[in-house]
Order: structure tokens, then sequence, then C-alpha cells
């Protein structure tokens, strides 16, 4: 291979690994954006769509199209559940948004905590691999170009997703409503929106796109692990900063940047840099650039 | 029957009672007005109508039913609706983007047409910035906005809190003419004015507010030439 091709082969697993970074990122600014708090439990969510995938596919025999649906529906709903035990009681209660931040961080700690208690009981250690054969394995070959069938799956099921969501949120009722609770929930209820509805459908979104992430996440590992959400909750917040708080295409631009800076510090220093790059870029941008690439001010948010 | 009636309302803040016992009512096509100073508790009179604010007392009967305690959004979907003081429109949605919000509760999509092209025809100025960010309108423009989205929601009682605040004087005039317009489609209108004299003119009855209490109230054209009236909120 030359360089040429060593260059694109990079740039492939970047892309594909930049899909899962950004579904994560667009969970962090979906809540973010609506409810204006940072929802630390995201990444246990991601953990979990992981966790639900593998189970359907162990338990159940379930194809990977089903266990993708049930991953993504299993972690809304934990989304919902989060919604209501870990934000909805300190809102009511007028809480300072970072008590609603620690009792997100306590929420992710008790998930994968479970996790770690179910991994023991199911398969007495804390990490499971997928059955064999879930997905293609066969490489493809373009050229001399060798890829992973399941790259490519994430690459066009995550910009499926994330083409969904643009739509949703841009172009339908609901989306509006989203738009509109962003902005300002007062007047959002005058028009008749309620906005505790609108509160539990963005948790369900953030935590079905995270959870999505997950399980691909996983299946691009072929492993699942009760710590996989830690890898990704630091990659996920330097995302949504890179790209700009609650900005939608700020954490999709945001997710491929790291994937692409991580692929390459790989490719240039080797992989025990990787995590000391993501936290220099997270500090440099807010050095140089607190409201991120495609930030905006405070009023513009969503 | 009345279509709005209200019996001593009583509303707090905390541990500062800012209504001490409202009482008024409004009949079908009526337009009536709450004058009053400043912190009088005419904004949180609408508020506490509206359902974002919860009553500790009394009670608010809107077309035969008892909503007082519900929750804002429900409030809004009975038709009785707030354009809510200093606009509040959604600054970084479109112009018609805020007039589809206005429409969000209804399902009958083809009313909703004829109803946005009725106001674009109403309002001219909206119709040109139609795929305009709402925030880059102009103050009055803004205020359209905000009543053309009431408007939408096909208001069975139609509540305006300060709609002539901050306007340039022409501006004013414009509002006023609108207000005279809705009273004549036959939508009643409860509206808060510290204009008192433009509302006095526009309402059929009106109500004076003093720190959380009604104190005088009477046909609108009796409390215009009212001497206390005059000296306290009209000037000589």
């Amino acid at each position: 291979m030359d360089s040429g091709q060593q260059f694109l082969q990079q740039l492939i697993n970047a892309l594909s690994l930049g899909t899962i970074y950004s579904l994560f990122a667009l969970g962090y600014a979906l809540v973010f954006s609506v409810l204006g708090v940072l929802n630390l439990a995201h990444s246990a969510i991601f953990t979990a769509g992981a966790v639900i995938g593998l189970l359907l596919m162990r338990y159940v025999n379930a194809s990977a199209p089903v266990a993708f649906l049930g991953a993504m529906i299993g972690a809304g709903l934990l989304g919902i559940i989060l919604e209501w035990i870990a934000f909805r009681p300190l809102r009511k209660r007028g809480a300072p948004r970072i008590s609603q931040l620690i009792s997100s961080i306590g929420a992710a700690i008790l998930i994968v905590n479970g996790f770690q208690l179910l991994f023991q009981s199911l398969f007495g250690r804390t990490e499971e691999y997928f059955p064999r054969g879930i997905v293609a394995e066969q490489p493809i070959l373009i050229g001399s170009l060798s890829i992973q069938p399941i790259r490519l799956i994430i690459l066009v099921v995550s910009l499926a997703l994330m083409l969904l969501l643009q739509f949703l949120v841009r172009r339908t009722k609901v989306g509006m409503a989203m738009r509109s609770v962003a902005f300002n929930q007062r007047t959002s209820s005058l028009l008749g929106v309620n906005v505790n509805w609108v509160f539990m459908l963005t948790f369900f979104l953030a935590g079905a796109l995270g959870g999505a992430g997950g399980l691909l996440y996983g299946l691009s590992f072929s492993r699942v692990t009760p710590f996989m959400g830690q890898d990704i909750a630091l990659i996920g917040l330097t995302a949504i900063v890179l790209g700009g708080m609650g900005s939608i295409q700020g954490a999709v631009l945001g997710g491929f940047l790291v994937a692409i800076f991580q692929t390459f510090s790989i490719a240039l220093g080797g992989s025990s840099y990787r995590d000391a790059f993501v936290f220099i870029i997270l500090f440099l941008i807010l050095l140089v650039r607190p409201q991120g690439l495609l930030g905006q001010p405070e009023q513009n948010r969503a | 029957m009345a279509l709005l009636e209200v019996r001593d309302l009583h509303a707090a803040y905390g541990a500062i009672t800012a209504l001490r016992g409202v009482s008024f009512h409004v009949e079908p096509g009526q337009v009536v007005t709450l004058i009053g100073a400043n912190g009088a508790g005419k904004s949180t009179t609408l508020n506490t109508l509206s359902g974002l604010m919860k009553p500790t007392r009394g009670s608010i009967i809107f077309e035969g039913r008892h909503i007082e305690g519900w929750r804002a959004d429900r409030v809004a979907a009975l038709g009785l609706v707030q354009v809510p003081e200093g606009r509040q429109i959604i600054a970084p949605m479109t112009v018609y983007e805020n007039l589809l919000m206005g429409a969000y509760l209804r399902r009958d999509s083809a009313a909703v047409r004829t109803d946005l092209d009725r106001i674009f025809e109403r309002f001219p100025r909206l119709y040109d910035r139609r795929d305009q960010k709402a925030g880059t309108l102009s103050g009055g423009e803004q205020q359209m906005l905000a009543v053309g989205r009431a408007l939408m929601m096909r208001p069975r009682l139609l509540m305006l809190d300060e709609p002539s605040l901050g306007l340039a004087p022409l501006m004013v005039n414009e509002v006023f003419r609108i207000i005279a317009d809705i009273k004549a489609q036959g939508i009643p209108i409860v509206l808060v004015e510290q204009n008192a004299r433009k509302a006095l003119q526009v309402a059929d009855h009106a109500y004076v507010l003093e720190r959380g209490a009604i104190t005088v109230h009477g046909p609108a054209g009796e409390l215009r030439n009212d001497a206390s009236i005059i000296s306290a909120y009209l000037g000589h």
C-alpha cells in the first residue's frame, strides 16, 4: 500500500468512528439545547444501548437490525426514566443546573454498577463478546483498500439517523415545538405546547441516538463492557464544545473532527497519546473559541 | 352567562402577595381593559388566568369550566390565549414558523392555510419577511407577529399584555387599530395597558387595579370622564 491509500484507509476508519462520536454527541447537544443542562449519564445510556443489543442477540436470537431497533428504543426509554428520576424532581424545585449535573453523574454511576452486577451474574466477568457472524466479517476490497463491512454499516446507519434527526427537528411539528421550548418555555406553553412532554421526547431521542452509538461502537470492537461509556464521555464533551454547545450541526462536526484528530494522531504517534490529544483539543478550544466552531450567542441555541 | 368570570382571585410570589381578591367578568364580544399603575397586578392577573402562575385562592370560570390552577398549555387549548408582555416571539425561528407555532394544537390543516393567508393579507409586512428570523423584525413588526400568532390559535378570548409598550407613537396607533379590528371580528379581548387613554377608547368596560385589588370599575365611556380616573391615570 502506498501512502495515499494508507491515508484513505485511515480516513475511512476515522469517518466511521466519527459518525459514532457524532451520534453520541448529538444526545448531549439535544438535551443541552432544549433543557439547558448537561446530562452526564448520557455515557451510561451509550453503554445501555450496547448491553441491550447484546442481550437481545444472546438471549432471544435477535437479528442485528432487530437488536439495533431494540437497543435504540430501550436506551430511549432509559433516557425518559432518567429525566423522571434525575432531572424533573430537581427542576420542579427550581434547583440550580449544577445540581442536575451532579444528579446525572450519580445516575451514571448507578447504571454502570447495575450493568457490572448484571455482567457478573450472567457471564461471570465484566466483558462479553457479540455472537460470531452477527454482521458480515469478510472485508470488502475496493482496489487495494480493504474495508470491514461493519465500518460501512456504521457509516451508513449513523448518517441515516442524523439526517432523520435533522428532518425531525427542522421540518416537523414536534421539531418546531422542541426548538420553541429550547428558546422559551413560558411562551411555548402559552402556545399550547406541553413542555414536560417535549422534555420527555428530547430525552427519548437523545437516549435512542446514544444507544445506537453504543451498540455500533460495541459491534465495531465486537465487545461490550459496563465501562465502555467512560471512553466516550470525554470525547463526546469535546465534540460538543468543539462544535458549539447545543448546536446540532456542531455536534456532528465536532464528532467527526475529534475522530479525525484521534485517528491521525494514532497513525502519527501511536495510540498511547490519543486521549491526551483529545484533552489538548478541549483545552485549546476553551482557550481560543469558547463558543465552539458553530456556536452562537446564548439566544440562538437549537 | 359570562364568557369569563374571575372571582376573588389571590396570587403571590413567594411571601409577597400580588393579587388580593380580583373579581371581574367578560361578556361575549366585549373588550375589557385592566388599567393601573406599574406593579398593580395587571400582568399577574393575566399570568394567573393563563396558568403560568397558580392562584392561592379564588376561581376562574371560562365558558362554564373551572380552570384555576390548570397548566398553561391546557388553558391555551381551551382558546384562552395570551399575547405576553414584550411580544415573546421565538427569535431564532422564521416569521412563518412562528405563525405555524400558533397553529400547534390545530389539526385542521386546510383551515390553518386560509388563516395564514388572511393574516398575511392583514399584515403584508409579515408576508414580505416570512422567511426571515423573527428576531430581526422591528418592535412593531414583532408585535404584529405576536398578535398574528395568537390569532392562528383561533382564540375564544384574547388577552393582550401591554401591546403598545415600547413602540413608536405611530406604531401605537397601529396596534390600537388592530385591536379594534379584532373586536370587530367578534373576538372578545382582555386588554392590559399603561396607555389608559387609548385603552379606554377601545374598551367597553374597564377595571382599575390598585395594589392587587379592583378599586373602580364601570363602562369605559364613564371612566373616561371620571374626575379621579382622569387625574390618576389620564393626566390632565
